[in-house]
């Protein structure tokens, strides 16, 4: 019986917190399209998720990037005796999945942690209430810009980390497999499609959207205390990351029935 | 005039207010005393609607604020409203200049340039005039608190709530506060509510006090006719209070 209770307990409250993040969501579009967006808080926010993460964004891309071809470049070898299609294999995989997938799951870990942690801390210290008696609430100061710029900076950095990632495959191809430039660059370029490259780019929405959702609803609905930031932003950096590769799978198989593949 | 009709609010099936009723009325410093975790703050937040109320009504001027739900309207309402909390809450992003000016903008029809102006006002009434540039992480507990209490009165309020002023200051510090407050309240001609464990701050500056105990109110007057009181638990409050106090001090 208490293995019944104790489904139904969490059950019950999978469902209360489904139903929290559909409000949150509601509110959103609300506040939307009621205030006038918060400028300097989305330049502010946009410099901190985008700007600030280039550099550790670029350095993953480039080398996976580099890895894809060298990986490739030796397998083909095995099998062909020379590098065949190494430009064509690390621009497919790179511009279709790796680089939305490792983007955002560097961006969730940088970023999605400090958003959770900021707005926990705001919660715990009265700061969130403090909003509200001056004026303004958290959806419309807080959530708003953070999900603006996580939409605006994610599909920017992932088209920064496909360019990246090719250079990485291009540098390996050159001079460590000795294929010639043009070859690395013709097989990318014969074969791939501006619909190749939309596939990736529309997915980093998704994610993105996923990720300010998990990130801002973990720090509304902290516990009290560091320990519950703490526990928060541990939770929102896991979830987001799990959901950024289960999202990837529906998100593509969307697009793919769509004949964005 | 505020008016609280039979408040109710419950936590985890804990009854933190049951049927509370006060009447605030303007220009007086009405306190609100009781015993840690008795559900003074869950008062405050209701009366500024915070926290929704399970049932009961909150007037403000013969309005019924308890019912509104759009927070479109609240924060219309709440341009009555300052509100000091117990650890500040300034904003850690922003300077102390920002912080001050930082409800003008949603409470306000004032024009940008005059927010520098209107701060350094704010900041001189409450003594920290070379503070604006400073973070809330460099200031001291007591400079948090009036700077604070700067933001809270840079709208010019007609109502403004403190919620435990003088809780984690030292004596000089309080004392400090407290006179702040007193101020505030003669020359602003603001209505002050205060919610407070410090029985001497409550005695020395009120015009009236209530005490809430066990979610209800047992009696309200003047500091006077509080001392006075027949009533056994408010007695009980005042002198435990008051022996702790002493305690505290030698």
């Amino acid at each position: 019986m208490d293995i019944y209770g104790g489904v139904g307990r969490r059950a019950l409250s999978l469902a209360g917190k489904l139903g929290a993040v559909a409000l949150m969501i509601k509110s959103l579009f609300i506040w939307l399209f009621r205030a006038a967006p918060e400028t300097r808080e989305i330049i502010k926010q946009s410099v901190r998720i985008g700007v600030d993460s280039l550099a550790v964004t670029v350095l993953t891309s480039f080398f996976t990037g580099m890895v894809l071809a060298l990986q490739m470049g030796y397998t083909s070898k095995n099998w062909f005796n020379e590098p065949l299609y190494i430009g064509t294999m690390v621009a497919f995989s790179l511009v279709k999945e790796l680089a939305p997938v490792l983007t955002s799951i560097v961006v969730a870990g940088r970023v999605g942690a400090a958003v959770t942690a900021e707005i926990g801390t705001m919660r715990v210290t009265e700061q969130l209430d403090a909003l509200y008696t001056l004026g303004t609430n958290p959806v419309r100061y807080l959530l708003i810009p953070r999900y603006i710029a996580f939409m605006l900076t994610l599909p920017l950095l992932t088209v920064f980390a496909d360019f990246t990632g090719v250079l990485g495959g291009f540098l390996v191809s050159t001079v460590k497999l000795g294929v010639p430039s043009s070859v690395y660059w013709n097989d990318i370029f014969t074969f791939m499609e501006i619909k190749n490259f939309m596939h990736g780019f529309l997915k980093t929405f998704a994610f993105a959207f996923m990720i300010a959702t998990v990130s801002c609803y973990k720090g509304l609905h902290c516990e009290e205390g560091a320990e519950g930031v703490g526990k928060a932003t541990t939770e929102a950096v896991v979830m987001s990351m799990v959901l950024v590769l289960v999202l990837d799978y529906f998100v593509s198989a969307m697009l793919v029935a769509a004949g964005i593949i | 005039m505020i008016e609280v009709k039979n408040l109710s609010k419950i936590y985890s099936g804990r009854k933190v207010l049951d049927n509370a009723s006060a009447v605030i009325n303007d220009g007086e410093i009405f306190s609100v005393i009781g015993p840690s975790g008795c559900g003074k703050s869950t008062f405050l937040k209701c009366v500024v609607r915070l926290i929704k109320p399970d049932s009961g009504q909150v007037l403000l001027d013969g309005r019924e604020i308890s019912v509104v739900d759009d927070e479109f309207e609240l924060a219309k309402i709440r341009r009555d409203f300052g509100y000091l909390f117990q650890g500040g809450a300034l904003f850690d992003s922003l300077t102390v200049m920002e912080n001050v000016t930082f409800g003008l903008k949603y409470l306000t029809e004032i024009p940008k340039k005059e927010y520098p102006r209107i701060a350094r006002e704010k900041l001189a009434l409450v003594g920290l005039e070379n503070a604006e540039n400073l973070k809330p992480a460099e200031l001291s507990g007591g400079m948090k608190k009036r700077a604070a209490l700067a933001r809270a009165i840079a709208a010019e309020p007609k109502y403004i709530f403190y919620d435990e002023p003088t809780t984690g200051l030292d004596p000089i510090t309080s004392e400090m506060v407290l006179g702040l407050i007193s101020d505030m309240a003669a020359k602003l001609k603001i209505t002050s509510i205060i919610v407070t464990h410090d029985i001497k701050l409550a005695f020395a500056i009120s015009n009236r006090i209530a005490m809430l105990y066990n979610g209800n109110f047992e009696n309200a007057g003047t500091p006077d006719e509080m001392r006075k009181s027949g009533n056994p638990v408010v007695q009980k409050f005042i002198e435990d209070a008051l022996s702790a106090e002493h305690v505290r001090r030698h």
